[in-house]
């Protein structure tokens, strides 16, 4: 029982931060960070749709490259740092629940990224292509990878404790992240529609490429903030429900003392 | 063919739906903070 001096979890919180609440998860640090992914953002719209030049062969549709191969390579990103972060989790040695954290919101956000350049692929596929969709090797691995994640995310999902949470899904997330190599050496091993990699053959002018790298660091600045935010809020959910868990044995201890 | 409106579908979907997810999370954020103490958030 509570006695009226005591708060309660939710005054507590409320009481304790203070002005804090208004910002739960952020730090000076995250501020900054997310004000550089925001600048980093309104540059990317800048050179993306007015300063860059048109392709040559492409025109205007180009300037799609400029956010479809950012969110490509940060769901990349993420689902490598999700697979890492799941075999920190599953050593011994290095054993956290903060491991399982950030697989679970670096898979979240991977999810978020992969889903924007799925979408804008297909966008950029009709104008390149006349289609929204084809069936070659690197949009099915991609799909595939994305429903994967998916299911990743909904394996976290099912019930238990927090390290049986973080055991299964750990072990999910390494066989996932096989699936990575899979996708982008897709246009080497199958040549299909998709293009293969234009950057690294130097394809792109000068403006063009500092539009993709200000995509890129823009995008990345991004992904930090959503994680740190992300497996903030998760620690948050994990201590809610230590706390229900711990008020219900409280409360059964109370019944078995009463009974007997 | 005018690729205008692809273009600016592309840049719309890809900057609403981060702002949806960001939007979501922080306020999920906040309805977290109000039921935890500061002790369970040790990054404040």
């Amino acid at each position: 029982m509570t006695s009226p001096d005591t708060p309660t979890p939710s005054a507590a919180g409320a009481s304790a931060s203070g002005g804090a609440v208004r910002r739960p998860t952020g730090t000076t640090f995250t501020r900054w960070l997310g004000a550089a992914a925001l600048v980093g953002m309104a540059w990317l719209v800048l050179f993306g749709l007015v300063l860059s030049p048109d392709d040559a062969l492409q025109k205007k549709g180009v300037r799609i490259l400029y956010i479809h191969v950012p969110s490509a390579w940060l769901a990349y990103l993420a689902f490598i740092v999700t697979g890492v972060s799941s075999a920190a989790y599953l050593y011994k040695r290095t054993r956290s629940l903060i491991w399982d954290r950030i697989a679970g919101a670096s898979a979240e956000v991977g999810v978020l990224f992969m889903g924007i350049a799925l979408v804008t692929g297909s966008l950029w596929g009709r104008i390149s292509w006349g289609t929204y969709w084809t069936w070659d090797s690197r949009l099915t691995t991609t799909a595939f990878l994305f429903i994967t994640y998916i299911g990743y995310l909904a394996v976290r999902g099912l019930g238990g404790s927090h390290h049986q949470r973080a055991r299964r899904s750990a072990v999910l997330a390494l066989l996932a992240v096989l699936e990575v190599p899979l996708v982008h050496f897709s246009v080497r091993w199958w040549r299909p529609l998709h293009q293969q990699e234009s950057v690294a053959e130097g394809k792109l002018d000068d403006l063009m490429l500092f539009s993709l790298f200000v995509g890129i660091v823009s995008f990345t600045l991004l992904y930090v903030w959503l994680v740190l935010h992300r497996q903030r809020v998760l620690s948050m959910a994990d201590a809610v429900d230590d706390k229900g868990l711990d008020g219900a044995l409280a409360a059964r201890r109370a019944e078995q003392e009463v009974s007997s | 063919m005018n690729q205008w409106p692809y273009i600016l579908v592309s840049y719309a979907l890809t900057l609403g739906g981060i702002a949806v997810y960001t939007w979501r999370m922080l306020r999920r954020a906040r309805s977290m903070a109000a039921t935890v103490s500061e002790e369970d958030r040790p990054w404040t």
